[in-house]
């Protein structure tokens, strides 16, 4: 072919079919448009959220109980400290419990189970649980640890559900996350003699630490945004409780109470508490990607 | 003489205790012991007795076959690797070197479904013998692999002290000092020490691939094995790099015997006493390295020397 000055006949041949041009902008608009749809929704929960939440916002806000006054004007109606004090305690016994667990299954199903029976049936019932709707969580509960036994609702019953509920997030993650450490640092490391179990603490956790606590981080975040599961389990109160074996406020609960108040400085609240909670998942989900973009793994 | 019995066990063992004496099978034998070194104290020696002072074990392979299920990977095996030489194994890819030397310390046992028959004899021990612990087999036998794995979440330092620490009961681990002579000796050992001593608490993965490499063969060489294992061991580096690791092998035969899979038929050459050719899971020859490159006996390993297939 010769070096200088292509024919024309040769352009024609690499040229772009205008019909195809036609049809890649349509594309690029469909695309376009579909995500400004998604975008909209989105934009307008932010708007309402900073609009109306920022509104009853105050320094008594997170210092104070509901105080149950709803008829008053004169009288406060109080703020939510109860309510992210109580999400903090439930949602710290129910990592308490789940984490070591679903880690724990986790490491049993990669280190040890592989690709045996008992591993895929164990697998199988996490990817159910992993589709349960989480009310179910907590009418399980509500049924094992409240009507089964007569007794009352409490905090540590709403981090049992939640813990549920966390459990097979949990456990997923990790076992992604182990599976991404390469076999070659397990092999080494058996190579210098060393026994199964301590290849797993010193080599495998280790390795894997910043994507687990990533996974850990984002299915707390997921926990601490639940109503369902603690409606009939942990309940609501108005005080601040540090102890689990009591009725215990939440967020998501004052959130749900709050809103079919027909005051309407009440319904603000639930506003606010709406807020609260976004911005502390948010913190969360910040968090976990930080350390997952440090991940030696990823 | 098949061992589907648990893989591992997980008792930690004081380093010159080779054989598991409470194992199932008896009278334990008596370790190999190393000619000049007492049996009894062989690693009490802080910084390391100057290299060659304690020479290797020899290895012999009586009718090994290994298995990955029912496909039979190494087809009955009979070799012997001579003690502080440098013997390569060379065959086209797929032809079972790897399995092989996965089963001289017992790591072919690690995957699943995988196991071996016949014999492995570290000097006159069976290492396959039901006494014999698995974690004590592998101390004495090292192993360096394909591609460079020293530990990512480790600094240079604890990568070569991550044999020690890793074998070894807390107590068994000797003082601070001691650790540090011990790493700093197998890091000299490797060649790499003049080159990290300024930076023994970096990264060890931050290391250029060779350098990565040699630490893991100071990681290997810091519990004082009697046999090295090297798979392919350049295949991943640059050719400085690869000179090197060479040069190093042959300094590092003085204190162990050297096993190296190598696909690199000059490799081979350079550095190796003995070569063997391997086809198919079986052993086609073994000699002089000298001979199998120049007048082998059989017509297909003069074939794939001379680069007619592989
Ligand atoms: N992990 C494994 N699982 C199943 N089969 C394997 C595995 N590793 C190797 N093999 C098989 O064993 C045979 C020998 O492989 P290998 O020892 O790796 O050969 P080489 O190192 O000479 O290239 C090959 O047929 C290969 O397919
Ligand atoms: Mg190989």
């Amino acid at each position: 072919m010769s070096a200088r000055g292509a024919s024309a006949q040769q352009l024609a041949r690499f040229a772009v079919a205008p019909s195809r041009r036609r049809r890649d902008r349509l594309a690029r608009a469909g695309i376009l448009a579909a995500t400004a749809i998604a975008l909209i929704p989105l934009a307008l929960i932010i708007y309402y959220l900073l609009r109306k939440g920022l509104g009853s916002w105050s320094p008594s806000f997170f210092s104070s109980d509901p105080t149950g006054n709803t008829f008053f004007r004169s009288a406060s109606i109080g703020g939510i400290k109860s309510a992210i004090l109580g999400t903090i305690e439930i949602v710290a016994l129910a990592s308490a419990i789940s984490i070591p667990v679903g880690i724990g299954v986790a490491v049993w199903l990669v280190e040890y189970g592989k690709d045996g029976r008992l591993a895929s049936t164990v697998r199988f019932f996490i990817d159910v649980l992993t589709g349960v709707p989480s009310i179910v969580f907590g009418l399980f509960i509500y049924i094992v640890l409240i009507v089964g036994t007569g007794t009352s609702y409490a905090g540590y019953k709403g981090s049992f559900a939640l813990g549920l509920l966390m459990l097979p997030v949990v456990t997923r993650s990790a076992e992604v996350i182990l599976l991404l450490v390469p076999n070659g640092l397990r092999e080494a490391a058996l190579a210098l003699g060393a026994p199964r179990w301590r290849v797993i603490a010193r080599i495998v956790l280790p390795t894997a630490l910043a994507g687990l606590l990533t996974g850990v981080l984002l299915a707390v975040a997921r926990a601490a945004g639940e109503t369902a599961p603690l409606l009939f389990t942990a309940a609501s109160t108005l005080k601040t409780n540090l102890n689990l074996d009591q009725f215990t406020n939440s967020l998501p609960v004052q959130i749900y109470n709050d809103v079919t108040s027909p005051t309407t400085a009440v319904v603000n609240r639930a506003w606010g508490a709406a807020l609260t909670l976004v911005l502390m998942i948010g913190a969360l989900n910040v968090i976990a990607r930080l350390i997952a973009h440090r991940s030696r793994l990823s | 003489m098949s061992f589907e019995r648990p893989a591992a066990r997980v008792a930690d063992v004081e380093p010159d205790d080779l054989l598991n004496k409470r194992g199932p099978l008896g009278p334990p034998q008596s370790m190999p012991a190393r000619p000049q070194s007492p049996p009894t104290q062989p690693y009490a020696s802080g910084l390391g007795t100057p290299a060659g002072t304690e020479p290797g074990l020899s290895v012999t392979l009586r009718g090994l076959r290994a298995f990955y299920g029912a496909n039979e990977a190494v087809r009955g095996v009979d070799l012997e690797f001579n003690a502080n030489e440098v013997t390569a194994i060379i065959g086209p890819s797929g032809c079972g070197k790897s399995t092989m030397v996965r089963c001289i310390n017992r790591m072919h046992e690690e995957i699943p479904g995988a196991r071996a028959e016949g014999k492995v004899l570290l000097d006159e021990l069976d290492i396959y013998d039901g006494a014999v612990d698995v974690v004590a087999v592998r101390r004495a036998i090292g192993m360096v692999f394909q591609k460079p794995n020293p530990f990512p979440t480790m600094s240079v330092f604890d990568n070569v002290a991550a044999g020690l620490r890793l074998t070894m009961r807390g107590r068994s681990q000797g003082s601070k000092a001691e650790l540090r002579a011990k790493v700093e000796a197998a890091l000299r050992s490797a060649g790499l020490w003049d080159e990290v001593a300024d930076r023994l608490g970096e990264p060890g993965a931050g290391l250029s691939g060779g350098q990565q490499q040699r630490l893991c063969i100071a990681r290997s060489l810091a519990v004082n094995p009697e046999v090295i294992l090297m798979d392919e061991p350049c295949s991943a580096l640059d050719p400085i790099a690869t000179l090197k690791i060479e040069e190093l092998i042959d300094q590092l035969k003085r204190r162990v015997t050297i096993v190296i899979v190598t696909h690199n038929m000059q490799q081979a050459a350079r550095v190796a006493d003995r070569t063997a050719f391997m086809l198919d899971g079986r052993l086609i020859e073994v000699g002089a390295t000298q001979e199998i490159f120049t007048t082998p006996g059989d017509p297909r390993t003069e074939e794939y020397v001379t680069g007619k297939f592989g």
